[in-house]
């Protein structure tokens, strides 16, 4: 217990340390989650469209 | 395959969608493998103590920020000199990631400068040329977005991008150039490197690991761009509808 209290620690620099860690990751995290949304996005206009053209 | 059948947008699109699942898996293992070697076996650094594992997410942000800007330049440079409308809607692509590295390397940085200098910020050359990136992509994209005709749009930011190209080199230089807090560069090509060998390998990693992350994004939205100004056309609804 006191070796993780130690590890999360980071020397008494911890919050700067996996502020940066944190804060980067997840970043990256909803960059990915925002991209494949809106490629189905674009895909479920896309068929919408071409369904309203064909019944037009 | 010739790479140059990669301009039409049904090739690309095709391609892309085969590429885009296997770099998000290699993107999660590589990044994985960084962590552990990063924070669990690199020794402690004997100058700044634990501080200094900010490096291995810093050091590959600001990389990917220089080189995805130069890629985004070089693409739409391509697309407004050769009317060639995939290589314009990978620079719209690229230009979002680029930002979010840019962003990245000076959070991780300010996240690095307090326990290291006693500041978050300071008007360092580097730093500042840095900032100057980011604002560049911001631009970048506020200017593609605000233009409704797209060739148009992209012969803008092309410009834009183009001319922006040139704070790259005061970036890379700006250590060598002027005197700045920030230190030089731990790695070059013609020196030896100043880090251990397992700071080196969790570098590597996370570098690896930012690659693939890029790759993957950039090649996701540049499929929804195909499909949002393409949509319309019968390779599109062939390919949406599964008759493709």
């Amino acid at each position: 217990m006191s070796g993780l209290m130690e590890f999360l620690a980071m020397g008494g620099r911890g919050a700067y340390v996996w502020s940066a860690f944190a804060i980067s990751l997840l970043a990256l995290a909803l960059e990915g989650r925002s991209v494949m949304s809106r490629n189905a996005r674009a895909r479920r206009d896309a068929i919408a469209r071409a369904a309203a053209e064909r019944v037009s | 395959m010739a790479w140059t059948s990669l301009a039409s947008p049904p090739r690309f699109h095709a391609v892309a969608g085969r590429l885009v699942a296997p770099l998000w898996i290699a993107a999660l293992l590589l990044g994985v493998a960084g962590l552990v070697v990063g924070l669990g076996v690199a020794p402690s650094d004997a100058v700044q103590g634990e501080a200094y594992r900010i490096l291995f997410v810093h050091v590959p942000a600001a990389w990917m920020s220089m080189l995805v800007y130069v890629a985004m330049a070089a693409w739409a440079a391509i697309g407004w000199a050769f009317n060639a409308r995939m290589a314009s809607m990978l620079a719209r692509a690229l230009a979002p990631t680029g930002a979010l590295f840019t962003a990245l390397a000076l959070w991780t940085g300010a996240c690095w400068g307090r326990p290291t200098w006693g500041a978050w910020w300071v008007w360092d050359a580097r730093l500042t040329s840095e900032l100057l990136l980011l604002l560049l992509y911001l631009g970048f994209i506020a200017l593609v977005e605000s233009i409704p005709d797209p060739r148009r749009a992209d012969a803008s930011g092309a410009l834009l991008a183009i001319v922006g190209v040139v704070n790259v080199p005061v970036i890379y230089f700006s250590v060598v150039w002027w005197n700045t807090l920030h230190q030089g560069a731990s790695l070059t090509l013609t020196a030896a490197p100043r880090l251990g060998a397992s700071m080196l390998a969790a570098l590597g990693l996370m570098t690896l690991a930012f690659w693939a992350h890029a790759i993957a994004a950039v090649l996701a939205r540049a499929r929804a761009i195909v499909i949002e100004r393409e949509g319309s056309q019968p390779w599109a609804a062939a390919v949406l509808e599964g008759r493709a």
